[in-house]
């Protein structure tokens, strides 16, 4: 891949050469893009397919059957219970993040830093591995098949990079905006309620997409913590699909991929539509 | 838990005495106390838990569930004489460096200079299409993967089609699946960062060196990429982090198999942990996976530090 950037032209100055280099880096780009769109091909062809397999072949004709089938009442279930854990989750999170970083933003130099500093070590921590201790902690507690407690640790796992990401947005609120609120008499509290949240609401949408994709995507967690299938989110009963090796659930299981996708597709999309990505980034990732 | 009323903040602050100074300060840390108090809870002292459960026989079921004995070093002199463990640090080793310091990264940067000031509708197509790669749910990609490369999957159709021999490659190459895996659904993550890096590198500059002269190459090696050089080290931190913990897309693809191939440190705590029930043991691994995502974090902190 590396070799079509290099093999741009020596000399970029002149017309041809630079027409040349521009089709070369299309023809690249245009390769990179197949390749990364055709192992999808696999996941929509069959879910329309009537006897989907493991192969991809365009079926003879579309049937939308295996959605259809798809939707039965306990995946139903399931994915309001994905709905209820990321939803709570991600809740909760600006819930506690918000005036976790109030603080962090605005008085930085006498005590935040280290708090900080910590917070940016946690966000580095593999959660993967966080998880076999919580195990025996939800034993030892009798939490397993909580759904309530799996969304506190949900919380979490996702608060430090929260935290961050909402001081970094807050830094951008002019603290003379507040003053203004607390010579009028307004409260911290309500400064922040009333002033700063909603000037930072594109930062609080990022933050709650982050949040909310990152348990919709969650599959090890729930694996792990809930054991009752009444209480499982679609990450985990779809997994059970694919268990049926050899079965002929494919098409179901490429339909239920799709629907289970589709909302973190969709909110990531009007996220980046309203806000851009650079400013979805701008928060994540600074210098 | 909001209602914890915010303190005023003011300039006045530094003036006053040092006991209304300290009494301000502690009502500022207020606001900070239940998020705190929820890591701690859930973060902190499962961390805690399992340094000392890395020190027991605690198992998931029978008698050492109830009442683990204290082994001492047990667990982790067990690890240094464990193949098993040594071969998934390796391939963790592998792994990470392959789908994420070779793959997304080169991947991305190549992705992001190739769209540099190319048409509008042509970064959005192409735009989309990865990041619907990072965006699909970790599962799905594993689905997704596991179907492509299956005996009868995409890749050896088409393989098949210009005349080429398939392989069975979730057997035959099974770390260089989930590797190519990885690096399929990270390397948006990448080219939306090196994008975003780029778009700061002044034009004028670059335009300058090329009249004078530089090629291509020279610009990019001389100019782009030490101007870059903060977004390439904290892209490759955090890219690196993320990979450590992969779990969900190598249980999907090849459950760690087959055989041990594929068992990457992760792999191999959950299998120790919860298959075979050796709490203790899949603690003292999980340790390790933390200390060696600790190191990491300690470099990505000293490289941010400024910014904080």
């Amino acid at each position: 891949m590396t070799t079509a950037t290099r093999s741009a032209p020596r000399l970029s100055t002149t017309a041809p050469r630079r027409r040349s280099a521009a089709a070369a880096a299309y023809l690249v780009l245009g390769l990179i893009a197949l390749a990364f769109l055709v192992p999808f091909a696999w996941l929509f062809l069959s879910s329309v397919s009537e006897h989907a397999t493991l192969d991809t072949s365009v079926p003879d004709h579309l049937t939308l059957r295996n959605f259809a089938d798809v939707l039965t009442g306990d995946n139903l279930h399931a994915l309001v219970n994905s709905l209820v854990l990321s939803l709570g989750s991600a809740v909760l999170t600006l819930v506690l993040a918000a005036p976790a970083a109030y603080p962090l933003s605005r008085y930085t130099r006498r005590f935040g830093r280290p708090i900080l500093l910590i917070l940016l070590f946690a966000t580095g921590l593999p959660i993967t591995a966080i998880l076999v201790p919580v195990y025996g902690l939800f034993v030892q507690l009798d939490l397993l098949d909580s759904i309530p407690a799996t969304i506190l640790f949900l919380t979490a796992t996702g608060l430090p990079m929260a935290i961050w990401l909402m001081k970094n947005f807050m830094d951008e609120v002019p603290i003379s905006l507040e003053e203004a609120a607390w010579v009028d008499g307004a409260s911290g509290l309500r400064a922040l309620l009333r002033i700063v949240l909603p000037l930072m609401l594109p930062g609080t949408a990022v933050v709650f997409t982050f949040t909310f994709a990152l348990t919709w995507g969650n599959f090890f967690v729930p694996f792990i913590l809930l054991v009752d299938p009444a209480k499982q989110p679609a990450s985990v009963v779809i997994f059970q699909y694919f268990g049926l090796h050899g079965t002929a659930s494919y098409g179901l299981l490429a339909a239920f991929s799709i629907l289970y996708s589709m909302p973190v597709v969709v909110l990531y999309t009007v996220v980046q539509r309203v806000l851009g990505n650079a400013f979805a980034l701008s928060g994540a990732v600074k210098g | 838990m909001v209602a914890v009323g915010l303190p005023e903040p003011t300039r006045a602050a530094a003036r006053r005495p040092r006991n209304v100074r300290g009494r301000r300060a502690a009502g500022r840390i207020l606001p900070l106390v239940p998020a705190l108090a929820l890591l701690a809870l859930f973060f902190l002292g499962p961390i805690l838990w399992c340094v000392y459960a890395s020190f027991t026989d605690v198992a998931l079921t029978g008698a050492t569930a109830s009442t683990p004995h204290l082994v001492g070093l047990r667990n982790y002199r067990q690890m240094l004489h464990d193949p098993q463990f040594r071969q998934s640090l390796w391939l963790t080793v592998v792994f990470v460096l392959g789908s994420a310091v070779i793959g997304q990264n080169v991947g991305g940067m190549v992705l992001a200079l190739l769209m540099k000031s190319r048409r509008r509708i042509a970064r959005a197509v192409v735009g989309a299409i990865v990041v619907g790669a990072w965006v699909t749910p970790e599962l799905v990609a594993g689905f997704v993967w596991y179907a492509f490369l299956s005996d009868d999957g995409t890749l050896n159709a088409i393989l098949h089609a210009v005349g080429l021999h398939g392989k069975s490659w979730l057997y035959a190459t099974p770390l260089l699946a989930v590797t190519l895996a990885n690096i399929w659904r990270g390397t948006a993550f990448s080219m939306l960062v090196y994008s975003a890096a780029l778009s700061n590198v002044p034009d004028d500059l670059l335009e300058a060196a090329a009249v004078d002269g530089a090629s291509a190459f020279a610009r990019l090696r001389h100019i782009t990429l030490p101007l870059m050089r903060r977004a390439v080290m904290t892209n490759l931190m955090t890219i690196t982090l993320q990979t450590l913990a992969v779990f969900t897309l190598i249980f999907v693809m090849t459950g760690g198999g087959p055989g041990t191939k594929t068992q990457t440190l992760p792999v191999y705590m959950y299998q120790s942990a919860f298959k075979f029930y050796q709490l203790g043991y899949g603690a003292a691994l999980a340790i390790v996976l933390l200390a060696v995502g600790g190191v990491f974090s300690v470099v990505y902190l000293r490289m941010m530090r400024e910014d904080v």
